[in-house]
């Protein structure tokens, strides 16, 4: 089992200079520098601030000095946040879109699964097709569209919510971002759940509970249910690398400080070093929630075996 | 028999009037339409019938396991209470404790994400509200009772971890777990291998003498019937067409349709070709290896010699059967001889050394050496109708014809193998197993090969279409001096096509001989076990 | 051969899988529903901005997020301010002006003559039009005028620099549309390429593709997009490519292993036992046995196109103004719903109710070609 983690983590290495690599030099080749945008710059002090950050050398030569800092835990300066380092960034908003996205995360296995399980035993009942509906809904409204429709109706018209802002972590600050990032995790959980649990209802073990006189607690709680968790289990992984990595869509339109926006404002400004930063810490949230949930897997699944 | 006890049998389970209804998508489908069987304590009742007679739905529909769209109407009645009407706490307290169930799937019905010993004691604990030691020295008995090996380390094993003959052994136990009147055994041997077929029979018949339960038992196979049963319920299509003692019913059946099943069985006999046929195909030295793990990163790779030194030669007009369970490499020797699978050794095809020929040099080759397949549901491809099918072939050897010219040999194909040629442009899903086996017969044939290798033809088809699809086989052969290779795990079908007989085992060859010597006077054990399993009728226990 | 001499029946013609599916498919109703619907979003898309008397780029200075309405602009107390703010700029005063039908009489005084040519302010108006002068006092410092109000519809209203929502919608519905399906079909076209190859060769040829395919995979794929726009520029041409370069991953991926699961058929090993080639194999047994899960995942790549398209428009990377699409319009609309939230609604139903739509008709495919799932 260790073996096993320790193999897998090995493995990874390579993916991550892969993944690196590609997006460091994709970067560059991009047109425009860091501070070719920003008016009022001078040549000269353009010229320094280039020479000060190593623009000039050789871009292989770049590369090898980032892999380097990289290796030894540093993600560099940001380039348009000249204040900060790109690891200062991240300490500061990561904590933020972590505690939404698990937030969400949790919110949409628990429901998800709670609203899959039903429809599954009440297939083609009342109960089904409102879950089917609501799924499909979850899943079909885009969360840029469910996130300006909450804002307005929880917002402005009933005045439930705050519009936005974090404003400190506040508890009602948090209830929109969440419920528009879990909405389609919801969605896309319980069609998961009721999709494998009916299958898993209509396995031939489960017929043979049945035909034991098992109860139905243990039919379905202790028999079904375990089995059909597995999809959801591998749906985590990826899940939770994409949602605990903040969600750009909810922290613009929510105001919220979290990472969600850095890729983008900094790809846009050529903010080189956080650009990187990103794509290794989502590299490595993905990962890591990979191998998570293979492990986790092998717990609940005994045919599984990593040795 | 049954004279010295002349009170009347206690009749515990009866069914009266039951009719089962599916909704499905094309109406509702009545598979169950008012039967009436009954089941005395002790006895053996076999409810016999084919695919599709309802014989599995109606004691599917006596337990309450019917699918979502099923429903069920009529009586169920068990010492006197109605099954169907009972509430789920009612109905599980019957179920499991006084009547119990085991099924076709061995691999498939137990939890596979539960120990054997957690799911053993599951029933037990329910049932009898033993404490969790209790039960396990429970469940152990009962392992011990259906003979699994070295039960207590067997409690701790996974589902996956056993074999299906084991597996089938566990769902025993567990239906025998608390000792019930009745279990209802359905198809329990169909999926495994003949040898570990008699070996749950006799499991069965042994229990049921220690336990006294009564069986019913659902099943295809006349055999078991004949061995097993003490009264027999004939279905077909939802409809009980005869019932009666069993060996009444095999003497003297009164219903067209039980006389057409006793007489499903393949009969007769293949001469031998005479002895200066010339050798057609021939192998010498056969071998085929499959990697099937390990290997680049994972250490030393895993090999499975399915084919291991195997040497073959068939001549003009011979029907050389290949008898072995799964696993023997059977079919992988069918395929090799065939160049369809990498092999070592030597393969000539008449005159010809084509051990090392490639696709391109085999194609010329390929109008004489066919293969029909198991399974006439994969084996046809749905999207082309049964004219491009069966066409295809002359396509490639026979490019110049026109297609008027194609149709017509498609046309001549049909009707060679008894199908109306008016379905040359309908498609294979519109057809039944037996007629879509005819097809891909069809197929082959209308390249006029000289050699075809039929694996396992006849193993998806209810036995009287077996029977059609044998007795075509024999009248192509003989019309057109054909050789078959036939691979299959049946031998009664063997018996019937064969007059040269080869008994595989792991991929060796075990024995091998003229049919009639081989069954006469088999000489190894593990062919006296195939033939004891397949063909001997002697029954399993005589109702006291 | 006498043989030919035996007629020969005209066959029965059966009905194939296709037949079939497409039968199925016309028993439900949802999804011939949507199908309609499609077809009428797609069709006011096209023609609906020839049709609308707006012009999706025209600006309407008076009418700044007017909202929607069914009947015409101006209101009747909206005369008033128009007509005020015109003569204003004549640098004139209203002495008196009433309404006469589908005319306005304005009669307007002034310390100095009055030029004939001011009426053209009162052309340049939204809300008027065909003024002409009735009347003229001799010292030339009072005039009357007369001036058709201009009928204007707003059904959907205007947005915040007046252009009307209604021409908008239907604009950025077909460059939604559009995109939805150019890029899908790109996407589509490289992944089945891409993936009937590697599933066809097999062996290391297929180890390498989709090797290839898990680290696009484990870029984050969003981001992907986002690099490919910043490099290419906010070109509307190249964000096809953008799209369905980053899409045609998993449609990659089903081909392939749909491909290798028809190569492992009995019918497609029975052709092989035929001598039938590598070309016949391919084109008679796995190309048409792959259309199904095909045109099944095309439904779900076309919303998938749209919402992906709507994402980077939303965030500014995508169509650019004055050209539109639905996430240009949403993106608006999201940042004036305090005062305007009409200019949400409406681009979101068209957007929410086509996406629903396309996922009931693939809904409907994938019962229709694949019955045994429910």
């Amino acid at each position: 089992m260790l073996r096993y983690v320790f193999r897998r983590l090995l493995t990874a290495i390579p993916t991550l200079f892969v993944i690196v690599t590609v997006a460091f030099f994709l970067i560059r080749v991009a047109p425009g520098g860091p501070f070719n945008q920003e008016r009022g710059l001078s040549p000269e002090i353009r010229a320094n601030l280039e020479a000060q950050f190593g623009l000039n050398d050789p871009l292989w030569l770049q590369y090898v000095h980032y892999l380097g800092n990289l290796l030894r835990g540093s993600f560099g300066p940001s380039y348009n946040l000249p204040d900060f380092t790109v690891t200062e960034l991240f300490a500061k908003g990561l904590p933020i879109s972590v505690q939404i996205g698990t937030s969400a995360l949790v919110l949409a296995l628990l429901l998800g699964s709670i609203l899959g399980t039903i429809a599954a035993l009440n297939q083609n009942k009342l109960a089904d097709y409102s879950v089917i509906a609501l799924a499909t809904a979850g899943s079909t409204i885009p969360t840029f569209v469910t996130a300006p429709v909450i804002q307005l109706v929880f917002g402005l018209s009933w005045k439930l919510l705050p519009i936005g802002g974090w404003g400190d972590g506040a508890l009602i600050n948090k209830v929109g971002p969440v419920l528009t990032l879990a909405l389609p995790q919801i969605a896309i959980v319980a069609r998961l759940m009721r999709g494998s649990m009916i299958e898993s209802l209509r396995s031939h073990h489960i017929r043979t509970a049945r035909a034991l006189g098992l109860s139905d607690w243990s039919v379905v709680v202790k028999h079904a249910l375990r089995g059909a968790v597995l999809p959801i289990v591998s749906f985590t992984g990826p899940a939770a690398a994409a949602l605990l990595t903040g969600s750009i869509i909810v922290e613009t339109i929510f105001s919220i400080p979290g990472v969600g926006r850095y890729f983008v404002d900094a790809a846009l400004n050529r903010d080189y070093t956080l650009v990187m930063g990103t794509v290794v810490v989502i590299a490595l949230f993905t990962i890591v929630f990979n191998l998570i949930v293979d492990l986790l897997y092998a717990v609940v699944d005994p045919r599984v075996r990593y040795d | 028999m049954g004279t010295a006890d002349m009170t009347a049998p206690e009749t515990i389970l009866s069914v009266k009037d039951l009719r089962v209804r599916f909704q499905t998508l094309d109406g509702t489908v009545e598979a169950v339409k008012g039967i009436n069987i009954k089941v005395n304590a002790g006895e053996t009742v076999a409810v016999v019938g084919e695919s599709g007679s309802g014989k599995s739905q109606t004691m599917m529909a006596a337990m309450s396991l019917l699918s979502s769209n099923g429903e069920a109407t009529g009586q169920v009645d068990y010492r006197g209470r109605n099954l169907l009407e009972m509430t789920k706490s009612e109905l599980n307290k019957v179920r499991g404790r006084k009547i119990s169930m085991i099924f076709q799937e061995p691999m498939t019905s137990l939890d596979p994400l539960y120990t054997i010993g957690n799911q053993l004691m599951e029933p037990i604990r329910r049932h009898r509200g033993l404490s969790a030691p209790a039960a396990r020295e429970e469940a152990l008995k009962l392992l011990r009772l259906v003979h699994i090996p070295d039960p207590e380390r067997r409690m701790k094993s996974y589902p996956h971890e056993m074999s299906g003959g084991q597996r089938q052994r566990v769902m025993i136990a567990m239906a025998l777990a608390n000792d019930p009147d009745i279990l209802i055994a359905d198809e329990p041997t169909t999926a495994l291998d003949v040898t570990i077929q008699a070996q749950i029979l006799m499991l069965l018949a042994e229990l049921q003498r220690k336990l006294g339960m009564a069986i019913v038992f659902i099943t295809h196979d006349l055999g078991i019937v004949r061995r097993f049963a003490d009264r027999v319920y004939v279905m077909r299509q939802g409809e009980v067409v005869e019932e009666g003692q069993a060996e009444a019913l095999f003497a003297n059946p009164q219903h067209a349709y039980t006389r057409m099943l006793l007489a499903a069985e393949p009969t007769g006999s293949k001469a031998p070709p005479p002895a200066n046929s010339p050798v057609l195909l021939e192998g010498r030295n056969v071998e085929v290896v499959f990697k099937i793990g390990g290997g680049f990163l994972g250490g030393e790779p895993l090999m499975l010699r399915a084919v291991d030194k195997i040497s073959v030669r068939l001549k003009r007009n011979q029907t050389i059967g290949i008898v072995g369970e799964s696993g023997s490499g059977k079919s992988t020797l069918g395929r090799a001889l065939l160049r369809l699978l990498p092999s070592d050794g030597v393969i000539r095809f008449g005159d010809r050394d084509i051990s090392e020929a490639d696709r391109q040099a085999m194609r010329p080759l390929r109008r004489e050496l066919q293969l029909v397949f198991q399974d006439p549901f994969g084996s046809l491809s749905p999207r082309m109708t049964v004219g491009q099918v069966i066409t295809e072939g002359l396509l490639v050897h026979e490019p110049s014809l026109t297609g008027k010219q194609r149709d017509q040999r498609a046309v001549e194909a049909l009707r060679e193998v008894g199908l109306d040629p008016n379905a040359r442009n309908r498609y294979p899903h519109e057809f039944s197993g037996g007629q879509r086996q005819r097809i891909a017969i069809a197929r082959a044939m209308i390249l006029m090969p000289k050699v075809v290798v039929l694996d396992e033809p006849t193993s998806a088809l209810d036995r009287s279409v077996q029977k059609q699809i044998v007795e075509l086989l024999r009248k192509l052969q003989a019309d057109h001096e054909l050789s078959y290779l036939f691979i299959s795990h049946d031998l009664a079908v063997v018996r019937a096509m064969a007059d040269y007989i080869i008994v595989m085992k792991q991929g060796k060859i075990v024995e091998e001989g003229p049919t009639q010597e081989i069954f006469d006077n088999p000489r190894e054990a593990y062919t006296q076990t195939l033939m004891n399993a397949a063909i001997d009728s002697t029954r399993f226990r005589i109702s006291a | 051969m006498t043989e030919l001499a035996v007629a020969v029946p005209e066959p029965i013609v059966g009905r194939s899988l296709w037949g079939n599916a497409w039968a199925r498919l016309k028993r439900n109703r949802a999804a011939m529903l949507s199908l309609y619907y499609l077809a009428f979003i797609a069709v006011i898309s096209v023609f609906g901005p020839m049709v609308v008397p707006h012009e999706y780029t025209t600006i309407y200075g008076d009418y700044v997020r007017t909202p929607p309405s069914l009947s015409a602009y101006p209101k009747p107390d909206m005369i008033q301010g128009a007509l005020g703010d015109a003569i204003k700029r004549m640098r004139a005063d209203i002495k008196e002006w009433h309404q006469d039908g589908n005319r306005v009489i304005v009669t307007i005084t002034a310390t100095k003559p009055i030029d004939d040519r001011n009426i053209r302010y009162l052309d340049r108006s939204d809300a008027f039009d065909d003024t002409r002068i009735e009347n003229k006092s001799p010292d030339g410092r009072e005039m009357t005028m007369s001036s058709a109000v201009k009928q204007q519809y707003f059904f959907f209203g205007t947005d915040n620099t007046g252009r009307d929502l209604l021409s908008r919608t239907l604009m950025a519905g077909r460059i939604s549309l559009a995109i939805g399906l150019l890029a899908g079909v790109v996407a589509g076209v490289i992944g089945v390429i891409y993936g009937a190859t590697a599933g066809f060769a097999g062996g290391r040829v297929d180890e390498v593709m989709m090797r290839i395919v898990d680290v696009l995979y484990s870029l984050p794929f969003i981001f992907f997009v986002i690099m490919l726009v910043v490099f290419f520029g906010r070109n509307f041409v190249l964000m096809f490519l953008a799209v369905g370069a980053v899409l045609w991953l998993d449609m990659a991926r089903i081909v392939r292993g749909q491909a290798l699961s028809i190569r492992r058929q009995e019918y497609v090993q029975a052709a092989e036992a035929m001598g039938v080639g590598q070309r016949g194999i391919l084109l008679r047994h796995v190309i048409p046995n792959l259309l199904g899960p095909v045109v099944i995942y095309m439904t779900l790549l076309v919303p998938q196109v749209i919402i992906l398209e709507s994402f980077l428009s939303f965030l500014g990377l995508g169509v650019q103004e004055p050209m539109t699409s639905w996430g240009v319009l949403i993106s608006v609309g999201a940042k004036n719903i305090g005062y305007a939230n009409w200019l949400l609604l409406f681009p979101a139903f068209f957007l929410v109710s086509t996406l629903f739509a396309l996922n009931f008709v693939g809904d409907g495919l994938r019962d229709a070609l694949d019955p045994k799932d429910r």
